[in-house]
């Protein structure tokens, strides 16, 4: 089976890998929900994790029946609507993080409900800054358009494979990969279970057959020990659910921000150990 | 009972869905990867099984002898007389054994899991029905069962949640969202992507991800079928109009599905209008809605500017959905079908006009059905109208008495 090659992007993911790939790290990827737990915590918190060591942020985006996420990121999907979370307000920050950032790439991970209802949401996320595009509930079968039209203004969809997925399939959705590959660590929700180590060694190491493409791995990652066991076998982990506690525990931006940090840079340790 | 006689008019035959399960625009499978391996393997077993006489021959045996099929076509003469205009004919789907429709499908549905080897079904249910006809049959086969259900039903339905724990089923109370059906349908997406390699789950209607609608549709056409073949055996002409209530719509889908070629025959949904369409609180989609993707497929959807999935109501759980099957969508878009909307107001009055005039206690669900009856039968003389009377009102008397202002 030849490996699906891929010419380097130019975007700001690419160019993020390149650059790890280079110093022989691995990537950590963070992820919060926009506008939990107040609409003023996600800009500062961005800014932290960067500072902390993640290398790519996602950011969700806030929506009304988020159906795989577990009980830490739901909860965080109510705050942030009860503030008053729209998409519009997710472009906005991504938009203010960019004025000071302009090498960290941004992520968005959301439904596809929200970005149907946004008809421009291509343009308006390409002038914000946005990177590339996570939508839980599209599979490739029903993804193709969006991502022809998000691949028109430099953002990349980034395809999940899960423990299920056949090989047969996973060869599909390698070949339409942009950006990274997210493999989902574990049957479950966001956050839940623990993690299959051996199995997500064998899958990704199947995966790496096929494609030069960078391989993430997310669910279920929690700290620096479960960071160090996954990222042995790819290019970066995910961790969400952890930090999106963590937040929601803050008595403030301030202590929130300086808990993140702290946090991302003990998980920074872990994997760069 | 007779084969039916009249063949389909339409010069095209049809056939839906086409392939990834679309129905037009509407359907698919919008889902976590996940869950896609489990529904490839759903879908080919289905291929494999639908025509296969071996199961066939179970699932029929099983509609005859324990769930009581075929249900009785009856026409409700004091009904009709009193509102002076359309004969009204009703399919009794309320004599099944759970007291509804609903178990046609779960029956179907419980006899794949076993195929599979699944030891345990999941279901999400609102007014409780579909969550009774999934632990009915667990119990029979004796499959683990575990049924989700919006706080807020468990609350409004509770002679429903009792039936179930008698029966052996784990009833979970949901209190995310807005704690009813969809928050319910939520937690069951999440429950199966941790255990989709034991657990088969029962959608309760004709939603959610290919191959769902269409599997849902199938084991419901059965209704349809039967109505067919009475209304031609019994009254020697097929229906002028075909009614039905529609929340997610799988009752409506079933008796539809078998008269869509009938051109001459009209086919009406009745959304719940809640507290009328002009106020928002109603769970009326396909009346008032955006087409939009929920719980794995394209449809019309009650949502807002921003895409979040609206708040519903209505008098009956049941129908207190903001979505819709996507075949309805379709129907809806080719003007196969139409679908109108009864209040909550209206609802009741027509559920109190079939007690008293039928002595027969219909479900709120199906009471959205009648009250368009009412509205319309008066103007339709010499016409015939079936009316699908999908479950019986049972598992509404504390609903109603409380209406009443009566503490059971």
């Amino acid at each position: 089976m030849p490996k699906t090659n891929r010419s380097p992007g130019t975007g700001r993911i690419a160019q993020q890998f390149e650059i790890l790939r280079s110093q022989g790290k691995k990537a950590l990827v963070t992820f919060v929900t926009a506008g939990d737990p107040g609409l003023n915590y996600t800009v500062p918190a961005m800014h932290s994790l960067v500072a902390g060591g993640a290398n790519l942020l996602e950011l969700g985006i806030p929506f009304s029946d988020p159906e795989a996420e577990g009980p830490a990121i739901q909860a965080a999907n109510e705050r942030a609507l009860a503030n008053g979370m729209t998409l519009a307000k997710v472009l906005d920050m991504v938009a203010e993080f960019r004025q000071t950032d302009l090498a960290t790439p941004v992520i968005l991970m959301g439904y596809l409900n929200s970005v149907l209802a946004m008809a421009d949401f291509p343009q308006r996320a390409s002038q914000a800054g946005v990177d590339g595009l996570i939508m839980v509930n599209l599979p490739l079968e029903e993804g193709a358009e969006l991502q022809q039209a998000l691949r028109a203004v430099n953002i990349d969809v980034i395809w999940l494979v899960a423990p299920t997925t056949s090989d047969e399939r996973a060869r599909d959705v390698v070949s339409n990969a942009s950006g990274f590959l997210y493999y989902v660590s574990l049957k479950g929700t966001t956050g839940s279970g623990s993690l299959p180590v051996d199995e997500v060694t064998e899958r990704t190491a199947y995966l790496r057959t096929l494609t030069d493409v960078p391989l993430c791995v997310g669910f279920g990652i929690k700290d620096a020990e479960t960071a160090r066991a996954v990222s042995a076998h790819a290019d970066g982990v995910v961790v969400g659910s952890a930090l999106v506690q963590l937040m929601a525990q803050s008595a403030d931006v301030a202590s929130a921000t300086e808990r993140l940090r702290t946090a991302t840079a003990a998980i920074r340790q872990g994997i760069d150990a | 009972m007779a084969e039916p006689t009249v063949e389909p008019v339409l010069s095209e035959v049809y056939d839906q869905p086409t392939q990834g399960g679309r129905f037009g625009q509407f359907g698919g499978r919008f889902v976590a990867e996940t869950l896609t391996h489990a529904l490839d393997g759903l879908a080919e077993l289905y291929a494999e099984l639908k025509d296969d006489p071996d199961f066939k021959k179970e699932l029929h045996e099983d509609l005859a002898h324990f769930v009581g099929r075929p249900t009785p076509l009856y026409l409700a003469e004091r009904l009709t007389a009193s509102l002076g205009g359309a004969s009204i004919y009703l399919k009794r789907e309320d004599l099944n054994h759970t007291g509804a429709h609903k178990v046609c499908n779960t029956i179907g549905q419980a006899l794949l899991a076993k195929r599979m080897g699944k030891p345990r079904v999941i279901a999400e249910t609102g007014a409780g029905q579909h969550g009774v006809a999934t632990a009915t049959v667990a119990a029979r086969l004796g499959l683990s069962c575990d049924v989700y259900m919006g706080e807020e039903d468990v609350h409004r339905q509770s002679l429903n949640v009792y039936r179930m724990k008698l029966m052996g089923a784990n009833v979970i109370p949901v209190t995310s969202g807005s704690k009813t059906l969809k928050d319910a349908m939520n937690e069951a997406m999440r429950d199966w992507v941790t255990h989709v390699d034991d657990t088969h789950y029962i959608i309760g209607t004709v939603a959610g991800p290919h191959p769902y609608p269409m599997l849902v549709r199938d084991f419901a056409s059965i209704i349809g079928q039967e109505a067919r073949a009475q209304m031609l055996q019994q009254v020697g002409r097929l229906p002028d109009v075909v009614v039905a209530c529609v929340g997610g719509g799988s009752n409506a889908m079933g008796i539809f599905h078998p008269f869509i070629d009938d051109a001459g025959v009209a086919l009406v949904g009745v959304e719940a209008g809640g507290h009328g369409l002009h106020t928002g609180a109603h769970a009326a989609p396909l009346n008032d809605g955006k087409v939009g993707v929920l719980h794995g497929n394209r449809s019309y959807l009650m949502s807002d500017d921003d895409g979040q999935v609206l708040e519903t109501h209505s008098v009956s759980a049941g129908l207190d959905y903001p979505g819709v099957g996507p075949e309805h969508a379709y129907l809806k878009d080719i003007g196969r079908a139409t679908y109108a909307a009864a209040t909550d107001d209206d609802a009741m009055a027509a559920f109190r006009m079939l007690n008293r005039q039928e002595g027969i206690l219909p479900a709120l669900e199906t009471s959205h059905a009648l009250a368009w009856v009412v509205e319309n039968a008066p103007k339709m003389p010499g016409q015939t109208i079936l009316v699908n009377l999908s479950g019986r009102g049972d598992k509404d008397i504390l609903t109603v008495a409380d209406i009443d202002g009566i503490t059971l």
